[in-house]
């Protein structure tokens, strides 16, 4: 595996303490997850142990060690977009995508996740797909989305 | 314009007196009277298309060559997310919400250039159906005080220059000149609490910091606003960069500290773009670095992002986060004054806490100990979210009350629903009903109803909310979030989310509410760390208030606001059906059948329960029992 750009991200952190964090973000921007590989890499060139990188990729909900899909979609479950029916907007997604969250299509063009809050709570029940916004999201409006960003990546193609 | 760029990076203010220097000849380039568009670009406008707007007005101004003649300015949060993309077109201060691309050329033709109002662009109020021409007519903003949001609706985040002109960095080069000691007295008598949510003097904490032993001190800013439905902090960094920076700046001249850090949330990218922006700024201008405005001091942020832990909101969670750890807390004594980031004397405050700062310098702590209430000084930013008809960020003295907050400036329920309840602080916080509305807010009288202030999300919930299935929402929250390090949060939690699945499921027992009970104070007693100890308030203030909804689901089967799946059934009502299919049509299930023209039927072994049906009727056939 190339490894080129990790060490591209390293160099930019030099020597600064700590912020094993935001390399690990930017990695992941890079790859779209986090590859074994760019982890022992960054375990050897910090000096820290594959072990401690392990546990931080594992603990934070925005690391994925796994490949993602193409299209990532997020679903906000914050309190406001609760109480407008987010939980009934998530189950469809799942039925329809027949992924549950936190997974990836098969075919890897879906993502499916759920983030605690985007604070957009005027739009709500809000789903994110990439950087594109919808809001108010009903059951109804799933097919809409799914839809429009399906002919997107087909029309990218 | 790169011209000016380069004269900008050689400028360097070597002093206070500089500073008020460039502050006047900033002020003598600027026209108040020149027609400027403020178009809002904080993320909740950004999201209903505001991006979009911006690139119609430049469009439309270039196609028009107009450059001379207009200007646009895209500002920081307005607040009135509800009705996003917002704009206001100065000299005038005509407000316009719900702005369109195609609404744009006749902006700038009948508005801009010719003064006219355009009517159907107008806020009206339900009220009165009175059409309102300026923001402070409407109902949403009167009764707010805004201070550490009153710069967002003029200035340009990305532009120190807008900053500096609306009276910035006066608050350091005042601090400056001050004794250390002197700028923490200010501190403490303006009664400024932290706005992250335990409210402890913003005062005392510095001075702890300031006299623990050590000479490397470090800040810390939270910004690691995980409350869900609260984005108080991410709309301050987003929209005023610069406020947060210098309040920073003065807290480390105040405390002795050389390096800090703002640790963001990952969701927020707007947030740490502004933020990075505004830190090369200030170091160009001598505002931030090495001999800040030409004196002996030097001080220098950088940025840390999350990684989408709720518990690194906790200070020293965040801490273990930024030295490249798990965010696990530790149990505190000692506590991040005397040893935090890497080992060294620390002092953390939130975003809102840091941005009230250059205020109380620069206006004086008894400004600011004038607005509010006895315990709770100053003003606070809400996020005012869930069933409301105003959905927004508001700014308020501390004092008002609830039901204010609610009807006056959020505009009541909408859809003619009943008011249930108002959750604030969070998933930590607890939920507040009618018989409390007419408290004032404060940290205190808060506490007193057994919610807390939180960071500042207040959640309305109309009569189709279920209490229940809140209590268990948040606890789900929390188990997810809980770090797993103490056993009666990691254990605790689940089990009363066990419960209260029970309940939800139709499954519950006489006894569950006891054992409820007895787990909440247990997980609030024993855990560690602040996530914890205030996890079972949620389902603590829903029994205290909502004990019938309880009671209702485990004795009688019902979810009365219809609510829980497993207690509710859809039917369809034999004489309103006119057999017209729709429902049919929606039904995810394929559930729904029937001859055309003849009332249908829900096959309930098939029916998902999600209400599609009922939304879809025209006729209001489809029942909910």
């Amino acid at each position: 595996m190339e490894l080129q750009q990790v060490d591209t991200i390293l160099d930019d952190y030099q020597e600064r303490r700590g912020l094993l964090v935001p390399i690990l973000q930017d990695i992941q921007a890079t790859y779209n997850y986090l590859p074994r590989e760019a982890l022992e890499r960054v375990a050897e060139r910090r000096g820290i142990p594959l072990s401690q990188v392990y546990s931080v990729a594992n603990f934070y909900t925005a690391f994925s060690l796994v490949p993602r899909g193409k299209n990532i979609i997020s679903v906000c479950m914050g309190t406001a977009c609760h109480v407008r029916g987010a939980p009934q907007v998530l189950e469809e997604l799942e039925r329809q995508l027949k992924i549950t969250a936190g997974h990836t299509s098969p075919d890897m063009m879906w993502t499916l996740l759920t983030v605690n809050c985007l604070g957009a709570c005027a739009l709500g029940p809000v789903v994110v797909v990439n950087e594109t916004y919808h809001g108010h999201m009903t059951r109804a409006t799933v097919t809409d989305v799914l839809d429009d960003h399906a002919r997107e990546s087909e029309d990218a193609k | 314009m790169q011209e000016k760029a380069k004269t900008q990076n050689s400028l360097r203010l070597g002093s206070p007196k500089q500073l008020e220097r460039y502050r006047a000849v900033l002020l003598k380039d600027r026209d108040p009277d020149f027609p400027t568009i403020y178009l809002c670009g904080g993320t909740g406008c950004r999201a209903s298309g505001a991006e979009a707007v911006a690139d119609a007005f430049r469009a439309e101004i270039g196609r028009r060559a107009l450059e001379v003649q207009v200007a646009l300015k895209e500002t920081g949060c307005r607040g009135f997310c509800e009705r996003g993309p917002l704009l206001v077109v100065e000299p005038t201060g005509v407000f316009y919400q719900h702005v369109t691309i195609e609404d744009v050329p006749e902006i700038i033709e009948k508005t801009v250039l010719q003064g006219e109002i355009i009517d159907r662009l107008l806020y009206e109020d339900p009220v009165t159906e009175e059409k309102l021409k300026a923001e402070f007519d409407i109902p949403f903003y009167r009764k707010q005080l805004r201070v550490v949001l009153a710069m967002n609706e003029h200035i340009d985040p990305t532009r120190i220059e807008d900053y500096i002109a609306a009276g910035g960095y006066a608050g350091l080069a005042k601090a400056l000149n001050m004794l250390p000691d002197d700028i923490i007295a200010e501190l403490l008598e303006s009664g400024l609490r932290g706005r992250g949510g335990a409210g402890f003097p913003t005062g005392k904490k510095w001075k702890a910091c300031r006299e623990a032993t050590g000479k490397t001190k470090f800040l810390i800013c939270n910004c690691d606003e995980g409350d869900p439905g609260a984005y108080m902090d991410r709309s301050i960094l987003e929209g005023n960069p610069h406020s947060v920076l210098e309040g920073m700046t003065i807290g480390a001249f105040a405390i002795g500290a050389s390096e800090g850090v703002v640790y963001v949330r990952n969701e927020y990218p707007l947030a740490v773009k502004h933020l990075t922006i505004a830190i090369g700024q200030a170091h160009a201008l001598g505002l931030l670095g090495e001999n800040i405005l030409g004196g002996h001091f030097s001080f220098d942020v950088s940025i840390c992002r999350g990684g989408g832990a709720f518990v690194c909101g906790e200070e020293t969670a965040l801490i273990a986060s930024v030295e490249g750890l798990q965010g696990e807390a530790r149990p505190r004594p000692p506590y991040p004054a005397q040893k935090g980031l890497w080992g060294r004397p620390t002092n953390i405050n939130n975003v809102e806490t840091w941005a009230n700062v250059p205020h109380i310098i620069s206006r004086g702590a008894k400004w600011f100990a004038g607005i509010g209430t006895e315990g709770s000084k100053g003003t606070k930013v809400f996020s005012l979210v869930g069933k409301i008809s105003n959905t927004g960020l508001v700014e308020v003295p501390m004092g008002i009350t609830m039901r204010e907050i609610v009807y006056d400036v959020g505009g009541g329920i909408p859809d003619g629903r009943k008011f249930k309840a108002v959750q604030s602080g969070g998933p930590s916080g607890g939920c507040i009903p009618e018989e409390h509305l007419d408290i004032a807010i404060d940290f205190d009288r808060l506490s007193e109803v057994g919610s807390m202030m939180g960071s500042g999300g207040l959640i309305v919930m109309d009569d189709r909310t279920c209490m229940v299935d809140v209590a268990r929402y948040f606890l789900k929250f929390l188990e997810e979030e809980s770090c797993g390090k103490c056993t009666p949060c990691r254990e605790g939690i689940r089990q009363m989310r066990i419960i209260l699945d029970r309940i939800v499921g139709g499954q519950g027992r006489d006894e569950d509410i006891d054992t409820l009970q007895e787990l909440a104070e247990t997980v609030a007693d024993a855990s560690l760390c602040g996530l914890g100890q205030t996890a079972p308030n949620p389902v603590l203030t829903t029994l205290r208030y909502f004990r019938d909804e309880y009671l209702a689901h485990i004795r009688d089967h019902t979810c009365p606001a219809g609510v829980c799946r497993a207690l509710i059934r859809y039917s369809i009502l034999d004489d309103k059906c006119v057999g017209c299919g729709v429902c049919a049509k929606a039904c995810p299930a394929e559930c729904i059948s029937g001859e055309k023209k003849k009332p249908h039927t829900i096959d309930q072994d098939k029916c998902i329960r999600c209400g599609v049906c009922m939304s879809k009727c025209k006729f209001d056939a489809v029942a909910l029992e």
